[in-house]
Parts: C-alpha cells; structure tokens; sequence
C-alpha cells in the first residue's frame, strides 16, 4: 500500500467531515475489540493454540502463582489462567453453555446434568496410565457409565476442629459421640464465648449438603439403585440433636466470615468450629498447638464417626475448539506431572494430594493434626457420589434448615426431602 | 491511502458564477434527517435489541422447551415448564415473600421519602447540604449496603454495631440474620433499602412540591386553613398526587425485581435458607444456579412479567396515571 499525495481537497477537510469520521471510528473501535477480544490470541508454543483455563480463587497465597508457573512450563501449547473470584460454580455452569467457555476448568464436580449434557469430554484414556494411583474414593464420583469426566486434583475434607485449653478449662472430653457434642457445647457456652460454630445458618448449609449427620447416624444417602436411603428413625434423632443445639442457643450465629472461614475460631468466639482442611495452616499459625481435629461424631446406636471427602477436578469442556489438545494439557498437568501436584497439595494451603503415591510420601502429612486428618479421611471420608445432585442437596438442605430453626418434625421433613431426591435422581438420570 | 471509500473521488464541485445556488450539497447535511436519525439512535436500537428483545424472545421461547444445561433446546413440552413452576410451592412461597415485603417495604419508603422531602423543604438554611446528605446513599450499590449491613452493623457476634447498643442496654447480642423466630431479618432487609432508596424518592417529592403553586397556600391561609397538619392534609398531598402515583408505581416495580440485598445478606456459599426468598433469588437457583433449568427458569421470568405487567396496568387505572392534574 502506498500513501498517496494529499490533495488539495483532503487537505481541507471539514470540521463536519472531521467529526463524522470521528464518530463513526468511535462507534466501529468497540465492535473490533468485539471481535478481537476473544482471548485465543496467536502466537506462543504449540503453533499457535492457545488454551484458556480457569480456577476458582484459592485463598491460600501462593497458589494463583503457582498455577500460572505450571501452565507456563507446557510446551505443547499457550495457557493463560483465569483466576475466578465469587461463585465459581454458576460461572463455569453458565460459560459451559456459550460457545467461550474455558477449553480446561477446574470443576466442583463434574455434575451429572453437565456429564449428561455432554458438556465435558471423556477422559478415561488419558487417566489410564495412572488410574490406580487415583483416591478411589474421590475417583468414584467423577466417573459415570464406565467412563472418567474429570481428574482429582487435591483431596479436601472437612472437620470439627476444637480449642484444647476451653475444653480443659471447661473439664470436657473432645466429644466422641453427638450426645457428648450436645453436652460439651453447652458446657463451653458462657456470655463472651459459644460453644460451636457450624456456619450462620446453624449448620443448614454445610451438614446438609453433604447429608454427614445422617451419615454419622449410620444411614447411607442413596441406595445403589439411585433411592433416598436417609429417612430412617436414626437420622431424624441426629436432626433432632442438632435441634437442641440451637434451642440451647450453644451455636455462634451471625459471625462476620461463614464456617469456611477459622475467623471465628481463632479470634475466641466459639471453642469447637466445623471447617475445612485448608484452614488448617492458619489456625495452626495462630494458636500454635492449642487446638485439635475430629470428624463429625457418631450419632445414636449404629452411628459412626464420619468426615465429608471431595476433589475439584480437572475438566475438559466438551465444546472447545482445542479439545483434544487440551485433554493433551491435563494429562500432562495432572496425570504426568507429580511434582506440579505435589506442590499444588502441599505447598499452599493444605490439602490431601489425590495420588496415593503423593499421600503416602508427604512429610507434613505424618504429624499432628494433620495426621489426624488424614487419618480421618482415610478411615471415616465419605464422598458425596454423583448421583447426589444439587437439586437433592437443595432438598436436604431446606429440610435440616426447617428443623434446627423452626423446630419442625425431623421424620416428617426427611420423608419429604427423601421423595423430592428419589425424583431429582430419576429425573437426573433420564428416567423421570 | 491509495484505495478505500474516504479517498474516493468525490464528484468534483461544479464551477459556476451563481455561486450558492448551484453550490453541491453537502454530504452531511440537516437534509440528511434519516441518516443523522439512525447514526444517534442506531446504537441503541442495536443495543436495546440484542440485549433486550432478542433475550426477551428467546427466554418465552425457551419456556416452552426442556433447556436444561442448554440454551438451544430441541425437545419441546408445551406447557410443562408454567405447571411445574406454579406446582412449586417454593415459586408460591416467592411471591408470599414479595408480597410481605412490598406490603412493608413501600409504605415505608413512601412514608419516609415524603417526610424527607417535607422537612428538607421547609428547612431555611444549609437545604442543598442536607438535600445532598439524604440523597448521597443512592449512589452506593446494594451489594456494599447490604454487606457492610450484615458483617458489620447487623452481625450477631457482641461486637455488632446493632448488638454493642443492645448491649449496652444489657440485652443479650441477637443473631440478626440466623434466627427466623423472631423474623429479625426483615429488619436487616427493610432498612438497607431505605436507607438506599429514600433519598431518591425525596428529590421526586422535592420536586412535585416546587410545583405547588404558592397562591394556593396564600388562599387558604385567607380561608383559615391552619398551618401544619390541614394544610398538608387538604393541600399539599392531593397536589402531590401526580408525584406519589409514580413513586408508587416504581416502588412496587423495584419490590418485584428486589434481589442483590437478598442475596447478599441471606445466602452463604451453600445455598440460600427456605425462607425469605423472593422470586428473582428463586429463579436464580433454578435457571442460573447449578440447577441449569433454563426452560422452568424462563417459565417463571415469564409470569413474573405478566404479574408485574398486571400490577402495573392495575395500578396505573387505579390511580390515573396519566390523568391530566385537576
């Protein structure tokens, strides 16, 4: 192209003129970065693929550096990572429906609806080189009609963590059974200090998700053919437990940072807390050893002591323009490359590496109670299988909210709950 | 550049000794009312369909279609998706809860917006700076109102602003938000919208009141209307009427659409309680929750539509909207 000589006529060009060209770049420059901004630049290793993958916000420091460190050692092809603050969950379910989603995502999951959906690629081949070294418990729920939909990241659980010196002060064992909790929270209850905290919702939330009272009362959450399994006399006299807990007003309500956070643990609000894992580092940090962990105790005469067990994994989105190369990617990130997982476990943070291996090699894991936990894990971790949806979840939920807060019926509630899940999972499963 | 439309060859301009008459028009001129109309509209009509109508249809069409987990559905069930969502005794409850909320949330704000006004409009001294202070809540968003309401003024822990002055009194700290028995979480919700919105509906007031003309409070004073409650009763509220007409009218349509200080004072990362959910937090955890229903999810937008539409158009007759001011 070659620039012409300017006329006379350009030369003079009029204001008016000016101003409509102006405007009409104005208006044409957003509609090019429009179609530009697609993230898929060119160029980088791998001629030019480039593959977007998301986490959610880690709140471990470290780990955002960390995950971009991994993805800038492939060099197969370009990976930018796309840390996602707020509701991860519901962002990546809605950009799985548009044609930009992420080509590799972290997933709490995948579900069965987005299994179903055909949203996420197989990736039964490319675990198969080390699928035996995967945590078969946290293995089972990404795996649907014999085929595998997403590889176990790092294990996390979650526990009843208490303060050793309230519980002395107070001449209360750590509770091994749910009556014992009852008893020891209320012991511990004074005007400054509560005795438990389980979230503000009084452990709605967070118990109910995962169903682990009903669990610990010795019930399962689905029978093998996909039936609620949980609206048993057991489970609703451990409802009933956590009942008298609120009613004896031994619950920390109303916490400014909910039960994930060791906020109100480690700042002396209540002396046992439920929260995950990942808080261990930081209540440690704070309290030194004054502290301890537990699983969520057994309740009634068949119950077992019982902690939650669950992995993000990593997923492929089925729909990627570079599907195939980024099923390259995460076989080589989360299958091949042990020392990237290894990090990712230990290094920030605190989880249980979902490699076997891993687990049983990880020094941190041998002492204290970080032991303990992975004790806990091991012998007493139950993970959620895939057939528990978040449409059933939703459906135990409101019933454990309905009797901790309003004193409803426990046996009534359950057997609702329990025909509201019976037809999510029939429903989920196509046969509805 | 050697090519492209700006370096065409524009016709030349004829030479002639007349001068303006035989002048060419000019390419952008007033004469060219079409083009200058679509170059300033164009944008939002592009805008208003793509991010309005087109989604609008869409969702209709989605209603009538199983669309879980997929916006481009093909198996279409008729009516299923309007039985299954008004079926739902949790939508039925939704609209319980709009219904309890607007009944004390608009009366409120209308109540508390008009004193504003009234007492703002009456003050003789420093009426910009406390015009100025009412409305300033209105710029912050429901998201940080309703966060600094729950982990701050109204947390349950001793420390609570709320709580620090119960306890001062040698009350017991009340879980504000936990607790439903007492419901003390529609005191959270109702405040944190009116301290958001009564310093809008105040500036509406402030300015129907400027439109009273002076002569008419001149005349009754001649009458012996006396100052204060009469005047207010028989003058100046039926002269608002216009005004409180539309602020009724845009606080019930705000109720309807009530969301961010829901969501943000009553949901936690697991979900959100049974209780208290109004209908844009149900259809949230139905459509764009990992429920992914699209198809029930537009069923219920689209009710929700034609109630609000309803409740518009009844209230509009209702009240006159539109009705020339006797």
């Amino acid at each position: 192209m070659t620039m012409s000589e300017p006329t006379p006529r350009h030369a003079a060009i009029s204001r008016r003129r000016l101003l409509a060209a102006a405007g009409g770049l104005a208006l044409a420059a957003p509609l090019a970065a429009c179609g530009s901004n697609t993230g898929r630049g060119g160029g980088g290793p791998g001629g030019g693929t480039v593959l977007r993958q998301w986490y959610h916000q880690y709140g471990e420091p470290g780990t955002q550096s960390a995950v971009k460190r991994y993805a800038a050692a492939y060099r197969q092809a370009e990976v930018t990572v796309e840390w996602r603050p707020g509701d991860y969950d519901r962002q990546t379910a809605a950009a799985l429906l548009t044609a930009d989603g992420p080509d590799v995502f972290e997933a709490n999951g995948p579900t069965l609806d987005q299994i179903r959906g055909g949203q996420v690629a197989d990736l039964t081949a490319e675990i198969a080189a080390a699928r035996d070294d995967f945590n078969p418990a946290v293995l089972a729920p990404k795996i649907y009609g014999g085929r595998v939909w997403g590889i176990p990241q790092t294990i996390d659980t979650q526990l009843l963590y208490y303060r050793k010196s309230l519980l002395a002060k107070a001449g209360v064992a750590p509770p091994a059974t749910l009556d014992a909790l009852v008893t020891a929270a209320r012991a511990l209850t004074g005007k400054d200090v509560k005795g438990l905290f389980l979230g503000n919702d009084g452990g709605a939330g967070v118990l109910g998700s995962g169903g682990i009272p009903l669990i610990a009362a010795g019930l399962d959450l689905l029978t093998a053919d996909g039936r609620a399994a949980f609206a048993d006399p057991a489970g609703a006299d451990a409802l009933a437990r956590l009942r008298t807990l609120w009613t004896d007003k031994s619950l920390l309500l109303g916490a400014p940072a909910d039960w994930s956070d060791p906020s109100a643990f480690v700042q002396g609000l209540t002396a046992m807390q439920w929260t995950g894992l990942w808080a261990l580092p930081q209540i440690a940090k704070a309290l030194g050893d004054d502290f301890g962990v537990l699983p969520f105790p057994a309740a009634g005469a068949h119950g077992k002591p019982a902690v939650p067990v669950g992995a993000y994994a990593a997923a492929v989105n089925a729909r990627s323009k570079h599907r195939d190369a980024a099923k390259r990617y995460v076989k080589w990130l989360w299958v091949d490359r042990t020392d990237f997982q290894e990090d990712f476990a230990l290094s920030y943070g605190f989880h249980i590496p979902a490699r076997l291996s891993l687990a049983r090699k990880a020094a941190k894991l041998r002492t204290g109670p970080a032991a303990d936990a992975v004790r806990y894990a091991t012998g007493n971790g139950h993970a959620a299988p895939l057939l528990w949806t978040p449409g059933a979840q939703t459906a135990v939920q409101d019933a454990f909210s309905r009797i901790i807060k309003d004193g409803a019926d426990p046996r009534a509630q359950l057997a609702s709950a329990a025909s509201r899940v019976t037809a999510e999972v029939r429903r989920a499963r196509g046969e509805g | 550049m050697s090519a492209g439309p700006a370096a065409a060859p524009a016709p030349a301009a004829p030479v002639a000794a007349s001068g303006r008459a035989a002048a060419p028009r000019p390419r952008f001129g007033p004469h060219r009312r079409h083009l200058w109309f679509w170059v300033f509209t164009g944008p939002f009509v592009l805008g208003l369909a793509v991010f309005v109508y087109v989604p609008l249809v869409w969702s209709v069409t989605l209603s009538f279609f199983d669309a879980r987990n997929t916006v481009t559905p093909s198996r279409f069930v008729g009516w299923a998706n309007y039985a299954a969502v008004l079926g739902d005794p949790a939508f039925t409850s939704s609209l319980l809860t709009f219904s309890l909320f607007t009944l004390v949330v608009v009366p409120a704000t209308f109540a508390l917006s008009l004193a504003l006004a009234l007492l703002v409009s009456r003050v003789r001294r420093l009426r910009a700076f406390f015009r100025s202070v009412f409305f300033l809540p209105t710029a912050c968003s429901y998201v940080v109102a309703s966060l600094i309401w729950k982990m701050s003024v109204f947390n349950g822990v001793r420390f609570g602003l709320a709580n620090t002055v119960l306890r001062a009194f040698g009350a017991d700290p009340v879980a504000w938000l936990s607790d439903p028995h007492p419901p003390w979480y529609w005191l959270v919700i109702g405040t944190v919208r009116l301290w958001l919105q009564a310093g809008f509906y105040m500036i509406l007031f402030l300015a129907g009141l400027q439109r009273i003309p002076r002569a008419l409070y001149e005349a009754a004073a001649v009458d012996g209307a006396r100052p204060g409650w009469q005047t207010f009763r028989y003058i100046t509220f039926p002269q608002l009427r216009a005004t409180s007409v539309a602020v009724v009218l845009l606080l019930v349509i705000n109720a309807f659409q009530a969301f961010d200080e829901f969501y943000n004072l009553l949901s936690s990362a697991r979900g959100y309680p049974p209780y208290a959910r109004p209908p844009l937090v149900y259809l949230y955890y139905t459509a764009l929750g990992q429920g992914q229903d699209l198809g029930v999810g537009s069923a219920g937008a689209v009710v929700l539509a034609l109630l609000i539409a309803v409740a518009t158009v009844a209230q509009a007759r209702w009240f006159g909207l539109g009705r020339k001011e006797a």
